[in-house]
């Protein structure tokens, strides 16, 4: 992307965001109490977050590969079962994927 | 009260200190300084920063890019509407209460017992995370700048990471789970065969249709959530205790 699309993408997206967040501040509550909408709502988050780990680990440009960030990943799990803060898990996974390299694998 | 503004703290805490990654990752992928500045004082809602970012460094399209954040940011307005009644603010209050309703402001904010806790609990998370997640935002990109190749620092695992503990929380229920393995198949089937950024559009599209299809869940108070919260009284408050354990 070029640094004027990069920009419009940027504030785009950003004017979105504010239009969902205050939407939700202005629409009468009684639009969204539907079980369906919330229901809906929330299995839409998960499926792209779930999405965004499988594309973020297992994804080359269109080529899928197993590399360094697979057990990167599975570090991750193992610490979130252990209940780990956040910034704890990313840097685990960072530092697992960046031994491996050093390493000379992946 | 002293409680919510001291719960406030710790998360803001906790949060802001990732804002580190996202700014390292940021400018790793090819979005400037202030661009990446741009991101989290405007759009500030972080699963949306780093969903955006990602397809930016896959190569994705502009419009793959908006459409993965800006469904992301769909949960907001559930959000918006959950603490909206509990804030009572107008005027540019109001405005300022939109930009900062995300996960861990709408999660302290209603796990208060009173009003004025829950008050007080929404603009200590709100505005602490708002000054400490750019703060450290800028960090992470001025040292991101400087760091060279990503991948000798592990950066393209930690962005894998950071993506599997946002939904941790969320897959406590069964439907959540199912909904999780279809996106694992879909978006895996699809990395060879469409452009970057596609993968996760076609996992939320499989994901809304399940929503619309399915009815309530049958066995919510199983589950250890009733998550679902489409009983009266109860609506939005499941989806939020879900995120409550967001960024401890």
């Amino acid at each position: 992307m070029t640094t004027t699309v990069l920009w419009a993408t940027v504030l785009v997206a950003s004017l979105a965001s504010f239009a969902l967040k205050l939407a939700g501040h202005l629409i009468p509550e009684h639009w969204l109490a539907a079980g369906r909408v919330q229901r809906t709502s929330t299995l839409v988050t998960v499926a792209l977050l779930v999405s965004l780990v499988v594309v973020q680990t297992f994804a080359d440009g269109q080529a899928v590969v197993v590399d360094a960030r697979v057990p990167a990943l599975a570090v991750a799990a193992l610490a979130l079962a252990l209940r780990a803060p956040f910034i704890l898990v990313v840097v685990l996974a960072a530092a697992t994927a960046a031994g491996l390299r050093a390493l000379g694998w992946g | 009260m002293r409680a919510a503004v001291r719960q406030g703290t710790s998360v803001a805490v906790a949060t802001g200190l990732y804002g580190i990654s996202f700014g390292a990752l940021s400018v790793v992928a090819g979005v400037s300084v202030p661009q990446t500045m741009a991101l989290s004082l405007l759009l500030f809602s972080g699963g949306s920063q780093f969903a955006l970012i990602g397809v930016v460094a896959a190569g994705g399209s502009p419009l793959a890019a908006v459409a993965t954040s800006t469904m992301l940011g769909v949960r907001n307005t559930l959000y918006g509407a959950v603490v909206s009644p509990l804030l009572g603010v107008r005027g540019w209050r109001r405005l300022a209460a939109a930009q900062l309703t995300i996960d861990e402001s709408t999660a302290v904010a209603v796990g208060q017992r009173d009003p004025a806790a829950t008050r007080a609990g929404f603009w200590t998370t709100g505005v602490g995370v708002f000054v400490l997640w750019n703060a450290f935002t800028l960090v992470g990109a001025l040292a991101g700048d400087a760091l060279g190749d990503p991948r000798a620092w592990g950066l393209d695992a930690a962005a894998g990471a950071a993506f599997l503990a946002l939904v941790w929380p969320r897959l406590a229920e069964r439907r959540a789970q199912l909904v999780a393995a279809l996106a694992v198949a879909v978006s895996a089937a699809l990395i060879p065969l469409v452009p970057a950024g596609v993968p996760v559009l076609a996992a939320a599209a499989v994901a809304i249709v399940v929503g619309l299809v399915s009815g309530p869940p049958r066995t919510a108070a199983a589950t250890g959530g009733g998550t679902d919260g489409d009983t009266d009284g109860r609506r939005g408050r499941g989806a939020v205790d879900e995120d409550a354990e967001e960024g401890r």
